[in-house]
């Protein structure tokens, strides 16, 4: 059993838990990600580390309360357990000692962008970050990455906070300034990160992406997070999460990830009609 | 309990096995629940009569662990049941699975001298009998074992690990195994079938390798949590790998990646661990739909197809490359999946699957012949021109094999891997190209059987015990 040592509310979607797991905090590194189990009977989730502390012993997660399973973790409180929290898998970001490099964080996805940013400004890159969301409460983090980025930039669609509009508005716009940065790191919603690549392919900046999609092991036994990378099958779970999102086919990883969205619905409601 | 009410002295002198009852199919194959429903007492002691106790017994030869069988089915004959058990648990810990999944046809009942004319002794009925007898029956106390200060972790829980566990414990070491799933069990969970293999019975006869005193840490990848070397830094003074043959194949022709197919492993998975067949009380969706292609002709593809009608699919085909007579699976399970309605389309190989708004509908198949033996001896398929066609489905579901799983060699490299990408060992003692690694199982054979993989645990944890304990005095 995995103890919950801390609980945070980012906003009305988005949770943080400190979860003790001696055997992930031991050797976890940033992109790489847990799977976990809330009780019994229960589905297997992947999630993305957002950080972790070797001496506690502990990793910290983020999620959005979307599905049945991350409803069930979200009625979870400091002291309760976790059934199973296996990890670290995947393997490491590949993290380059560059000069310069700008994170694009979508939503949820700032949570496993920030410890690879962490990582390469702790490495002495400077590193920019724009930071996505529906509006201001759904832009996460805030103040971690004010911590380690040079600079901030924000987009909410409602315009609450910075740019109104998208994170790939303000891609262009730093582009167009004759901002140069030698790899873009985006992590977000698959048709954000679609969309970042539609702008940095032609320039031929360097992208990085992180692919979260259905999947059960999490070790490459069960093939479910198949994607098509420059042609070839691979795995998300062993030869990811991190892939060169230059040649990432985004349309085929949408269509999959869609595969179960029924089910979901089905098993949200069944429980919303148990509490109801 | 002693039953010697129904003992009968005389040999059964007929020429075929007493039936074991089973479900209708047209019942079972809308159910989850076991297909075969074992021998009664009195049943059993009938087929135990037909054993006619032949001096040479070239059944404990057949067998990969060499169970002393002439002497546990005299016990049967006796009625002396927790006898009969006593004498296979010595060289088996998992009598329950095995009397289930063994080959037996190709093992110890293909050299049973009653089966030179009429069927054999019906071994595996009679070695399922006496555990699902016992459990039922008897409470099992673990022996008394005295430790000897050495430290084994062991790497998954299938059945390779769990007999080298459960051999290493009586032999005194104090031993851990490492499992990456929530569950224990290996392949013995996450693929065989409910309906072949119950998985509460798995259950219970991993208890009593547990009851043993060896411990477990779930949740832990070997490879990824830890490495090798981290495990020698932990004080572990060896280490056993039964990490399995993990790795689903694919096709790798177009449209593999379309929603709507899965490897056998994902299907089976979601269904067998996850209980998929009970959604949503169980959270762990999978999509079925009105029919379905498994690809391959192996034991796998049987339970994929067999479980895929279970889940509703009204039409199911097999698609194999070869023909009835080549297919790999054990003669019994395509009986099982004939009568169930399986349809078999063999001789016909795979092209490309097709879909449509990114999910598949069907899959275009084209004809085959059979030509001459290839290296493997079998007659090899090829293809007849222009005979093309499209067979529909909502589902596909490749099961043409498995190889070795990868994560662990590649965190470990001085581990050398054969071309088959298959752990290398010295044949002897099981062990690994790393000193105190030994290995055994699927990892090390590529996909093969429960018997053989438990042989191979059983004899790393010998070589274990000569190396550290015997050597060292």
């Amino acid at each position: 059993m995995y103890k919950i040592l801390e609980k945070e509310i980012l906003n009305d979607a988005v949770q943080k838990m400190v979860i003790e797991a001696p055997f992930v905090a031991r050797k976890c590194e940033p992109g790489q990600f847990i799977i976990l189990r809330v009780a019994e009977n229960g589905e297997r989730i992947p999630l993305t580390i957002m950080d972790y502390d070797r001496e506690k012993k502990s990793v910290s997660i983020v999620y959005q309360v979307l599905g049945y399973t991350t409803q069930l973790l979200a009625e979870k409180e400091v002291g309760d357990t976790l059934l199973d929290f296996v990890g670290p898998l995947g393997k490491a970001a590949p993290i380059k000692n560059h000069k310069r490099v700008l994170g694009i964080g979508g939503g949820v996805g700032s949570a496993p962008l920030y410890p690879q940013l962490k990582k390469l400004a702790s490495m002495g890159t400077e590193v920019d970050v724009i930071l996505g969301g529906r509006d201001k409460d759904l832009v996460i983090l805030k103040d971690e990455f004010n911590d380690i980025c040079k600079n901030v930039y924000y987009a909410t669609n409602d315009g609450s906070l910075g740019h109104q509009g998208f994170v790939t508005d303000v891609l262009k716009q730093l582009l167009d300034q004759g901002q140069e940065y030698d790899e873009v790191i985006a992590i977000g919603p698959l048709i954000m990160m679609k969309a970042v690549v539609d702008i940095t392919k032609p320039l031929n900046i360097p992208t990085g992406v992180s692919l979260n999609p259905v999947m059960i092991d999490g070790t490459g036994m069960c093939g479910g997070c198949r994607v098509t990378v420059g042609g070839e099958t691979k795995f998300a779970c062993v030869d990811g999460p991190d892939f060169d999102g230059l040649l990432v086919d985004f349309d085929q990883a949408m269509d999959r990830q869609a595969h179960f969205v029924e089910e979901e619905k089905h098993a949200c409601r069944l429980d919303g009609a148990k509490n109801g | 309990m002693h039953v010697d009410w129904m003992v009968r002295k005389m040999a059964n002198m007929k020429m075929t096995k007493i039936p074991m009852a089973e479900q209708d199919p047209l019942v079972r194959n809308k159910n989850f629940l076991e297909v075969a429903l074992g021998y009664t007492l009195e049943e059993a002691i009938d087929e135990a009569n037909r054993c006619i106790e032949c001096k040479h017994q070239p059944c404990k030869k057949g067998c990969p662990v060499n169970i002393k069988i002439p002497e546990f089915i005299k016990e049967v004959k006796e009625g002396n049941i927790k006898t009969a058990y006593d004498i296979i648990t010595e060289d088996n810990g998992l009598p329950a699975i095995c009397g289930r999944v063994c080959p037996q046809e190709s093992q110890c009942e293909s050299v049973c001298v009653r089966g030179i004319k009429g069927e054999p002794v019906g071994i595996g009925r009679l070695e399922r009998f006496v555990a699902d007898w016992v459990m039922a029956n008897e409470k099992q106390e673990p022996p008394h074992i005295e430790p000897n200060g050495k430290k084994v972790a062991i790497v998954g829980s299938g059945p390779a690990s769990l007999s080298c566990a459960s051999d290493l414990s009586r032999l005194g070491f104090e031993v851990v195994i490492f499992e990456a799933l929530h569950e224990l069990g290996g392949v013995l969970m996450y693929g065989i079938p409910e309906f072949r293999l119950p998985k509460d019975l798995v259950k219970r006869e991993i208890d009593l390798v547990l009851d043993l005193g060896v411990h477990v840490e779930k949740n832990v990848v070997i490879g990824k949590s830890l490495d090798i070397d981290d495990l020698f830094d932990d004080g572990y003074d060896a280490v056993f790998i039964g990490s399995g043959a993990g790795l689903p194949k694919f096709l790798n022709i177009p449209g593999e990646n379309l929603n709507g197919v899965y490897s056998s492993n994902e299907f089976l998975t979601r269904v067998n661990l996850m209980k998929a067949y009970d959604f949503p009380n169980n959270h762990t969706p999978v999509k079925m739909g009105d029919s379905a292609i498994i690809v391959g002709g192996g034991n796998v593809a049987m339970d994929a197809a067999r479980t895929a009608q279970r889940l509703g699919a009204k039409e199911v085909h097999v698609v194999y490359r070869r023909g009835m007579e080549e297919l790999p699976a054990r003669k019994e399970e395509v009986h099982h999946a004939i009568e169930e309605g399986i349809i078999f389309d063999l001789l016909n190989n795979p092209l490309e699957i097709i879909g449509e708004d990114a999910k598949v509908t069907g899959m275009k198949v084209i004809q085959m012949e059979l030509g001459e033996p290839d290296a493997s001896g079998r007659r090899r398929p090829v293809e007849i021109p222009g005979s093309e066609k499209v067979i529909d489905a909502d589902t596909v579901i490749i099961a043409i094999g498995q190889t070795p799983n990868p994560l662990l060699t590649d965190a470990t490299p001085n581990l050398e891997l054969n071309k088959w990408n298959c752990l290398q060992v010295n044949e002897e003692t099981m062990e690994t190209t790393v000193p105190n690694v030994y290995a055994g199982g699927d990892a090390v054979t590529g996909a093969a059987t429960v018997i053989l993989a438990m042989g191979a645990g059983k004899k790393a944890a010998k070589a274990i015990y000569n190396k550290l304990i015997l050597e060292k005095k």
